[in-house]
């Protein structure tokens, strides 16, 4: 069992740290240097924030709506939000394409009369990576919600608070980990996001091209040591959000 | 797994009917919401399937039977499926040991099972590449093998049955197996007639998410298969091909075979996720 | 009248939870919802607070039409039977939080919630948060929060269901003890007769969606409406076609009032202080009474001792209709 998960896990990912520090720092302050690799870096983190702020408003709010309320749909909405964690990233980045395409997009052409370029572009690259994490903070969420109940909000209303004061003061207190927990999964995966990416943003170098991106192209470009020091890098910011997840959540809540 | 948990039962004064509650205001959420889903994931799959069956039926058949799609989705469907039958004994004994046994590092490899979740897959393709490629300390190597596409997906896979079986073992009773030793029955027995049972649904729903996230992968094995067309081509980097010579319409009919199987996979999960959680 | 309840009714689907309820409940006045689960009085208790709409009738509190009033606009205070503590609150602001949403001045919060606290006994515990305190101490801070924005009404679901029998018993002397003091309409939901009968003003019996019997604890337990309202309140057993309670039933060892019936006695029981004496009559009824130790001591009796038992003279019993007789409770 151990020696399964050593040889699948453990000693693979310690080759990379190993390798990325096969010369010492050099091959990290390389890249760190490198201006094309920082500024892949930079939009790594810019699109990833972007991601999760848009999934961390939407799936605190839709998990509201899905356990607090009844709606007609209510269960094909709740399967269908789970949706994005199987579809493969490659369809991700087509179906994209094919709706926001600039040339024969659904809807493309006109956003770009109006100025707004998506695919190719930075807004493209947000969307493809908002898609792939957008369960992440829900399924944390949805489960609180529901051990929690109602009692306190209950409670609140029958002391006068209106709805808005019991989100802000009742709710979001009581799932303020849950939040965190999601968060911290969605930045891993959104940092990390390679095929449906690569398919939308044209993987132009010094404009759309992101830190994962940067990984495959060292790569096929016999840049070893280039690769496993970007991979290092992507692989530490993962590892340390998983070691604080497991960390901070309290034992029991899975 | 999924999002919705059915609810709890409740006392016969606090059971609702399964009406609308929406006030003014949380309706205005709930359209926007819907809104924004369906602009980022409803209405860019269903130009998906739109495109695909533009051209007709017989089009669309002939892409997906064109034989080296056709090699790249057998190759696909095998190694996900022989990834999730090893996933299937590997992650229910590895969700036992985590559960049964303490031991010291035990935290360490709850770790170590996250780590392919939150590895970008890329750099899951890289990892692997180097004990498992051309360099393999082991003397290992598997790169531009069919065999490199199974380890990938197995490496990507690794969490699913694990973190499904978990919760459902630990809430299992240990005196429901001390009942059974007590009325005779050895540990293999008590083990096949009371606890696999119980953990069957929680075995099959991870398993499915296996498949489905196997079928689907791209970034770990995109370096270490080298996307030898009839060798290690496997369906995902065969749409990229197409997308790359602007060739949407036949991209699209491939994607749609990946997407009946992920909804497949969603039904299939939503009936299991009932009967889970209706034993527990 | 403090709440005025007019011909509520309220369905869930299939399951009818209150059918055309009338109640009037007075100023200052505690009063009781008594009955068995699932019985429609917590339904009523969450339509007066308006946590629940009703399908059709009116909700008056304090003279205002309060049927559509959203709850947080009613003025009442709710308490619930497991305590829905704000968790992430200590207990002081537990207390303040209705006085915080109604934006009152910071020192006028401060000097409250310390006289509340001081109320409900938990001045010293006010840093602490709620996972900190017993059970019993919990329910005080639950009703210190409800009091603290000087509701018109105050309503207790089943406020002390989930606490054990001791802490049930001294919380419900307190309750009694603080309403004294306090003074504020207040409603609580109970299925425990001896609960009701020992704290309320007024007792409303529901059953099945339906007001069985309302009156002073008195009346119902003395002049019983019905079989329900009387097996409910006690023990009863049937005496020659009537229920009665087994400390009516008078037993003598001599034929001394002619409908007197003759029996054996069965079976003894002690219990504390008192005695359970079972006795089958010659006629095939069997019939429980309950004494005193000294009681069953003077009249000799045993198991298998010939006895005459009957109805104590001026004492009330409900006639029992063919159908057969309810279970006591």
């Amino acid at each position: 069992m151990v020696g399964y998960l050593f040889l699948l896990v453990a000693w693979p990912v310690s080759l990379v740290v190993t390798k990325a520090f096969a010369d010492g720092t050099t091959g990290i302050r390389a890249i760190l240097e490198d201006p094309d690799v920082v500024h892949a870096l930079q939009l790594t983190v810019v699109v990833a924030l972007c991601a999760v702020v848009i999934n961390t408003v939407f799936g605190v709010g839709m998990s509201l709506l899905l356990v607090r309320q009844e709606f007609p749909g209510k269960r094909a909405l709740s399967a269908l939000v789970d949706l994005p964690l199987s579809v493969s990233p490659i369809v991700v980045g087509l179906a994209l394409v094919l709706v926001y395409g600039g040339r024969n997009g659904w809807f493309g052409p006109t956003l770009e009369e109006h100025g707004l370029r998506v695919i190719f572009a930075t807004p493209g690259m947000v969307l493809a990576t908002a898609f792939v994490a957008l369960p992440l903070v829900i399924r944390e969420v949805v489960p609180v919600l529901h051990e929690i109940g109602t009692d306190q909000e209950v409670a609140a209303r029958s002391l006068g608070a209106n709805s808005w004061q019991i989100f802000w003061r009742i709710t979001l207190p009581a799932i303020k980990w849950a939040v965190v927990y999601g968060v911290v999964l969605s930045l891993a995966r959104s940092l990390g996001e390679f095929g449906a990416v690569k398919v939308v943003s044209g993987n132009v170098l010094g404009e759309t091209r992101t830190a994962t991106l940067v990984v495959e192209e060292k790569y096929l470009n016999f840049d070893q040591q280039g690769a496993y020091a970007t991979a290092f890098l992507l692989a530490m910011v993962s590892v340390a959000c998983i070691v604080i997840v497991s960390l901070v959540r309290p034992r029991g809540h899975r | 797994m999924s999002a919705l948990a059915p609810e709890a039962d409740r006392p016969a004064t606090r059971r609702r009917p399964a009406r609308s509650t929406l006030t003014p205001a949380s309706g205005l959420g709930l359209g926007i919401a819907v809104l924004w889903f369906s602009l980022l994931v409803l209405i860019p799959l269903c130009a998906v399937i739109v495109t695909a069956v533009d051209g007709g039926w017989q089009i669309f058949w002939a892409t997906i039977t064109n034989e080296q799609t056709f090699a790249a989705i057998r190759l696909t469907v095998l190694a996900a499926a022989a990834v999730t039958v090893v996933n299937a004994v590997m992650g229910t004994a590895i969700a036992w040991v985590l559960v049964r046994d303490r031991f010291w590092g035990r935290g360490v490899l709850e770790v170590l099972i996250d780590i392919p979740f939150a590895l970008p897959t890329i750099v899951a393709g890289l990892v692997l590449l180097s004990l498992y490629g051309t360099d393999s300390p082991l003397g290992i190597d598997v790169a531009n093998q069919p065999a490199s596409v199974f380890l990938a997906y197995l490496f990507v896979t690794l969490p699913f049955v694990v973190r499904m079986v978990q919760p459902v073992l630990e809430e299992l009773d240990t005196d429901v197996e001390e009942a059974a030793s007590s009325l005779g029955a050895s540990r293999l027995t008590t083990f096949r007639r009371v606890i696999l049972p119980s953990l069957t649904p929680a075995i099959a729903a991870g398993s499915a998410l296996s498949f489905a996230r196997g079928v689907s992968e791209y970034g770990a094995l995109v370096l270490l298969s080298g996307n030898l067309p009839f060798k290690t081509e496997v369906t995902s980097v065969r749409i990229l091909g197409s997308v790359e010579n602007n060739n949407l319409a036949a991209a699209a009919s491939v994607a749609t075979l990946l997407l009946v199987i992920s909804l497949s996979v969603i039904v299939l999960l939503d009936v299991l996720q009932r009967r889970v959680s209706r034993r527990g | 009248m403090s709440i005025e309840v007019k011909n509520v009714s309220k369905s869930f689907g299939d399951f009818v939870a209150l059918e055309d309820v009338n109640v009037s409940i007075g100023s200052g006045q505690l009063t009781a919802l008594l009955g068995p689960s699932g019985g429609g009085k917590s339904t009523l208790l969450r339509i007066i607070a308006g946590l629940e709409s009703a399908d059709s009738g009116s909700i008056t509190i304090e003279g205002r039409e309060a049927t559509s009033l959203p709850p947080q606009k009613r003025n009442v205070g709710f308490v619930f039977q497991h305590y829905a503590a704000f968790k992430h609150l200590s207990v002081a602001r537990n207390v303040a939080f209705g006085l915080e949403i109604r934006k009152r001045p910071k020192a006028e919060i401060k000097a409250r919630v310390e006289e509340l606290l001081e109320l409900v006994h938990l001045s010293q515990f006010g840093h602490r948060l709620p996972a900190q305190l017993s059970g019993g101490q919990r329910q005080r801070m639950a009703l210190a929060r409800a009091l603290a924005v000087e509701p018109s009404v105050l309503l207790l679901d089943e406020p002390f269901g989930a606490l054990d029998a001791k802490v049930r018993k001294e919380l419900r002397d307190w309750l009694r003890r603080l309403h004294d003091e306090v003074h504020v309409t207040t409603v609580f939901v109970t299925h425990d007769q001896e609960e009701a009968l020992e704290v309320a003003d007024q007792i409303v019996v529901i059953n099945e969606g339906r007001v069985e019997q309302i009156g002073t604890p008195d009346e119902l337990y003395d002049h019983p409406a019905n079989e329900f309202v009387m097996s409910f309140l006690g023990e009863v057993t049937t005496l020659s076609g009537r229920l009665v309670r087994p400390h009516d039933v008078q037993m003598q060892t001599a034929p001394q009032v002619p409908e007197a019936l003759e029996g054996q006695v069965s079976r003894m029981l002690r219990i504390g202080f008192e005695v359970r004496v079972t006795v089958l009559t010659t006629d095939g009824q069997e019939i429980v009474a309950t004494m005193t130790r000294t009681q069953a001591r003077s009249l000799g009796l045993a198991e298998g001792a010939p006895v005459w038992v009957s109805h104590l003279p001026g004492a009330e019993g409900v006639d029992v209709p063919a159908h057969g007789v309810l279970a006591a409770s």
